[in-house]
């Protein structure tokens, strides 16, 4: 039951992007298109989930003065691998999400879980702690990629969906897109939010 | 070196290429510090301070500790010489990112003991830029673009100046919009994003500019 509770809370109650608004810079950039976005997605799954596990096996042996500098090795650690290991397998990926992969080493989210959660849980619930709230920053990338994708190019995943006489909103791709997305998501979720404690205050 | 193609990089990453407008670089300060208009320029300062500095130190450990070449430093000093120099540029992200670090420690402590006014006014900031995404960014960039050692500099410190043009922008517009009456949706970071964009869009104006 804990197990579950940890991660639906990274998926949703504490979602990276949309609720704790951690890590936005590489949901603004890498949003241009679902493959990106699940690309990016699973990088930052990938760091998450191994940097955790790792603090958390040793987190009884770091000095607490030294532990930044520690942690943020460790990350960086696992930042060339996934970095070596795009360029090897998928280079056109590589390419196109280019300085936002040595750049998740500051991605606010990874320092964040190691700081408040793995640092102070057993191995077990810190895996469990990354992949939700990996699975939640891939979750809200993967929204944000979609309605940038289906109006920019009018694909999803690469499918054609809308028509040959649909004209591309090249806006949507271009970087203003981005903020526009990203701030209406954030309003119509707060919007639900608003309206759902309305209904819980005046019928119950 | 001239001095042209030196305008034409400050020209590029303060107005065509801005930190937050066209690349996505230090967006977390941008939404959380761009609440005041004091605090904005603090940071800004900070950064584009850090951002200078950052790019003519990394610079430095990158071409004469990383690359391989005659000049690497460990190949001649610590090999001697001997056999093939080592290529070390795989170490990049971590070298940089602790070299950051240290750097703004540094420059902390250096701040403090000279002069305790400057000190006082970008202290609280300073920490925070260790895990911001700008500096190792700057880093980052030089190196991709090849550019050599004041190019770099000079890249740093307007891809500063661009980032404390955005963050004094939104601080202003910001603080009008708290007096505002909007949909309550729609408030704090929601309608900050909403104005980035526009103000995204006025920067894509640039784009057009020809220079060179």
């Amino acid at each position: 039951m804990k197990i579950s509770k940890i991660f639906l809370k990274g998926l949703y109650d504490n979602n990276p992007t949309f609720r704790l608004m951690l890590g936005l810079c590489p949901v603004l950039a890498v949003s241009t298109s679902v493959h990106n976005a699940i690309g990016m997605g699973t990088a930052v799954i990938f760091v998450l989930v191994s940097s955790n596990l790792i603090v958390s096996l040793i987190r009884k042996i770091i000095p607490h003065k030294i532990r930044i500098p520690i942690f943020v090795i460790i990350i960086a650690t696992f930042v060339t691998i996934v970095d070596l290991l795009m360029a090897g397998f998928s280079p056109a990926l590589h390419k196109s999400l280019g300085l936002f992969i040595p750049l998740i080493v500051v991605n606010c989210i990874i320092l964040g879980r190691i700081e408040t959660f793995a640092s102070k849980n057993n191995a077990i619930l810190s895996i469990v702690d990354g992949l939700g709230m990996g699975f939640g920053f891939m979750f809200a990338l993967v929204i944000i990629a979609t309605f940038r994708e289906i109006l920019g190019y009018g694909t999803w995943f690469g499918m054609q969906l809308l028509g040959q006489h649909f004209q591309p909103v090249i806006l949507m791709i271009l970087p203003p897109g981005a903020f526009i997305t990203i701030g209406l998501l954030m309003g119509f979720l707060n919007w639900i939010e608003h309206r759902h404690i309305h209904k819980h205050l005046t019928y119950k | 070196m001239d001095i042209q193609s030196l305008l034409i990089i400050a020209v590029g990453s303060i107005f065509i290429s801005n930190f937050v407008f066209a690349r996505f670089l230090g967006i977390c300060p941008y939404i959380g510090v761009s609440q005041k208009l004091d605090s904005a320029f603090g940071m800004g300062m900070a950064v584009s301070f850090v951002m200078s500095m950052a790019s003519v130190v990394t610079w430095v450990i990158y071409h004469y500790f990383l690359v391989a070449g005659s000049t690497n430093v460990i190949f001649r000093f610590i090999m001697k010489g001997q056999g093939s120099p080592p290529d070390l540029t795989y170490l990049r992200t971590v070298t940089f990112i602790l070299v950051i670090a240290s750097l703004v420690q540094f420059v902390e402590m250096v701040i403090q003991k000279i002069s305790p006014g400057l000190y006082k006014a970008l202290g609280i900031y300073l920490p925070l830029i260790t895990t911001n995404c700008t500096v190792l960014g700057v880093s980052i960039l030089n190196i991709d673009a090849s550019y050599n050692f004041i190019q770099s500099f000079i890249n740093g410190l307007a891809s500063g100046i661009g980032f404390t043009l955005a963050l004094i922008l939104m601080a202003g517009l910001r603080e009008k919009l708290e007096l505002t009456n909007g949909p309550r949706a729609m408030k704090g970071a929601p309608i900050a994003f909403i104005l980035a964009g526009s103000m995204s869009l006025a920067f894509l104006g640039f784009t057009g500019l020809k220079i060179g």
